[in-house]
């Protein structure tokens, strides 16, 4: 199947590889048609290789437009980098976007290869990916790749970057990164970091990992309960909640040198929270005037600034983008809700209506979507809603213990925890609910995820 | 060897930290404790080579520290409530005579909630049946600076499990002489 380009300006292209795509996905859901008639839920296991762990891509909904792409293993990465395969990667964290398709991709290609495009097209693929790994003397690894445009036949760059061992998964993600941006015109994601919280063993771990979950390193160990880790808008600190001395009290940690500080350990509770997103001020639920009560405080501690006073519980703040608005839940209505408040202070306005329980707000980068966990009888389930108009609330899913939702940062993915199969699992998914991946495999109780920010 | 410097280091540091939360006087600022950035090892399972570059993350461990968890009077609350039935009237009573009796003693009452819903919603649910308690001893005639109120929401429950029977023994606030 051929696509003819009109024209060959560097921006069309992603235009034309979409309208490609667009055309092998009517081929594709033609497919799924014959396969399983009028099913809409279509689950794919892909099995990376042994270093890039088992993880699972769901995709339910027609409709769902996939891009095509063949990511072929790199020149020499099995000799060079034995314990992990940067192609897989690519391939794995590009799936998960829910935007590509993986095309099997046999044969020997690298960067400097001339691919016989109608080969290419043969396979159905729209784009083209090939590399190199070459381990230099300074024992840092050479990775170069390219990238093709398999329906006009023409190259659309590639990178080479010099890393050391402990960066090889961090470049793997930046290629994903590249490849995603140049084909979609949206930045990417792969590169940027979760954390998250597993109990297991009678302990407590606060782990940072990469956005695929996978790379998973320690940034605190405890007996007692940790909850609620939060970014710095900087990537480089996560504030959190620690039970560590009997009760509950907010620390910050660099993440690189483990260096910690308890920035609100107040008579009471301190808890839930939130970095304005400059990065100098947090948003806190205190309990040392009574009640629970959002304040504000310097990224360096110090005296607390009230920001809501209600006989009622108010807690779970979320900066909006612009950092004029806080939302935040409140029973002060009978059951919890979602209210928002100016960051100054001033009128509380109630943002969620249906149901009687919703908690744990989260705002997209653009500040439109709101998302939040919502209880309908004895489920606990996803939801977003629009809070520029009167956007109908969206069930994003249909698990029943959801929580914990968090965005990424450009907006095309929400992380959270779940239940499936009697375990506790990472999810992502997709704004429309429509692909979902699960992340970090592993028996431990996991839960509390929240995405970094772009850089580390 | 290096390993053994390290893992006394961390030992060490752990120390710091457990000493540096108890120290802490109450509305103020407390110092940062620095190390030297040290690479741990993975902690995940994953894949971490030697070269840390920029994808280290420095590991705190308090594991080392032991945890200080008394065994206090139990309250029971029913669902979704925060009244403190009659039943533990005696309990309270017996709380605030001991307070007042020896204005030395202190009291943490430590609210605790089912597992159902959102951890920092129940963390704030459990600290509202939690200064019920202390509102009660605070009546009885125990002064401020002898009682706090803290939650540990659903995070540390009395009984595993999840049915009302659980639930039931895990809607509590443990009274804890401090």
């Amino acid at each position: 199947m051929i696509v003819i380009v009109p024209d060959s300006i560097a921006r069309s292209t992603m235009h034309n590889i979409r309208r490609s795509a667009q055309v092998s996905t009517a081929r594709s859901t033609g497919l799924v048609r014959t396969a399983f008639g009028s099913l809409l839920l279509v689950a794919a296991v892909f099995f990376c290789s042994k270093a890039s762990a088992q993880f699972r891509v769901e995709i339910s909904g027609v409709g769902a437009t996939q891009l095509p792409i063949a990511i072929t293993k790199f020149r020499d990465e099995e000799r060079a980098t034995p314990s992990l395969s940067v192609s897989a990667i690519v391939r794995a964290d590009l799936e998960r976007s829910g935007v590509f398709k993986g095309v099997d991709a046999p044969g020997a290609l690298d960067e400097n290869s001339q691919p016989v495009m109608t080969e290419w097209r043969g396979r159905a693929a729209d784009a083209l990916v090939a590399g190199s790994i070459t381990r230099l003397a300074d024992g840092r690894f050479d990775i170069r790749f390219k990238l093709w445009d398999v329906v006009k036949g023409t190259p659309l760059g590639g990178q080479s970057t010099a890393v050391e061992a402990g960066d090889l998964r961090l470049a793997a993600h930046r290629i994903a990164d590249y490849i995603y941006e140049k084909l979609t015109g949206d930045k990417g994601v792969f590169s940027t970091r979760i954390a998250y919280v597993t109990k297991g063993g009678g302990r407590f771990t606060l782990r940072v990992a990469d956005a695929d979950g996978e790379g998973g390193q320690v940034a605190l160990n405890s007996a007692e309960p940790i909850i609620s880790p939060a970014w710095s808008p900087d990537g480089k600190q996560l504030a959190y909640v620690s039970f560590e001395s009997q009760k509950a009290v907010v620390y910050t940690q660099d993440t690189a040198s483990g260096a910690r500080r308890a920035i609100a350990n107040f008579r009471g509770s301190n808890s839930a929270p939130a970095w304005s997103p400059d990065g100098q001020t947090l948003a806190v639920t205190l309990s040392r005037d009574g009640g629970s009560q959002l304040y504000l405080i310097g990224r360096d501690g110090g005296a607390p600034r009230r920001l809501t006073s209600s006989n009622a519980i108010d807690t779970e703040p979320a900066f909006s983008p612009d950092g004029r608005t806080i939302y935040f839940v409140s029973d002060r209505g009978g059951g919890p809700q979602i209210y928002r408040i100016s960051t100054g202070g001033g009128n509380v306005e109630r943002v969620t209506f249906g149901g009687s329980y919703n908690i744990s707000p989260a705002i997209s980068p653009d500040g439109r979507t709101l998302a939040y966990i919502s209880r309908q009888g004895n489920t606990f389930r996803l939801y977003t809603l629009d809070v520029t108009g009167s956007g109908q609330p969206q069930a994003l899913t249909d698990t029943s213990d959801d929580e914990s939702p968090s965005f990424a940062p450009n907006g095309k993915l929400i992380i959270y925890a779940s239940r499936a199969q009697g375990r506790d699992v990472l999810m992502t998914t997709t704004l429309d609910g429509k692909i979902k991946a699960r992340l970090v495999s592993t028996t431990a109780d996991v839960r509390e995820p929240v995405w970094g920010p772009y850089g580390r | 060897m290096k390993k053994t410097m390290h893992v006394g280091l961390t030992v060490l540091m752990a120390a710091f930290v457990l000493a540096g939360c108890s120290s802490v006087p109450l509305d103020t600022k407390v110092p940062v404790e620095t190390r030297t950035p040290t690479a741990l090892g993975s902690g995940a399972g994953g894949a971490n080579p030697s070269g840390a570059g920029q994808s280290g993350v420095t590991s705190v461990d308090l594991t080392k520290g032991g945890a200080n968890v008394g065994l206090g009077k139990v309250v029971y609350f029913d669902f979704d409530s925060f009244v403190l039935k009659d039943e533990y009237r005696p309990l309270v009573d017996s709380f605030a005579k001991s307070l007042t009796a020896d204005r030395k003693k202190k009291v943490v009452v430590e609210g605790h909630t089912d597992e159902r819903g959102g951890r920092e919603y129940n963390l704030a649910l459990g600290q509202k049946r939690a200064e019920s308690v202390t509102k009660a001893l605070a009546l009885l005639g125990a002064a401020d600076a002898q009682i706090e109120a803290v939650s540990f929401g659903k995070e540390r429950p009395a009984a595993q499990g999840s049915d009302e029977a659980a639930w039931a023994k895990n809607r509590r606030a443990e009274l804890v002489y401090r």
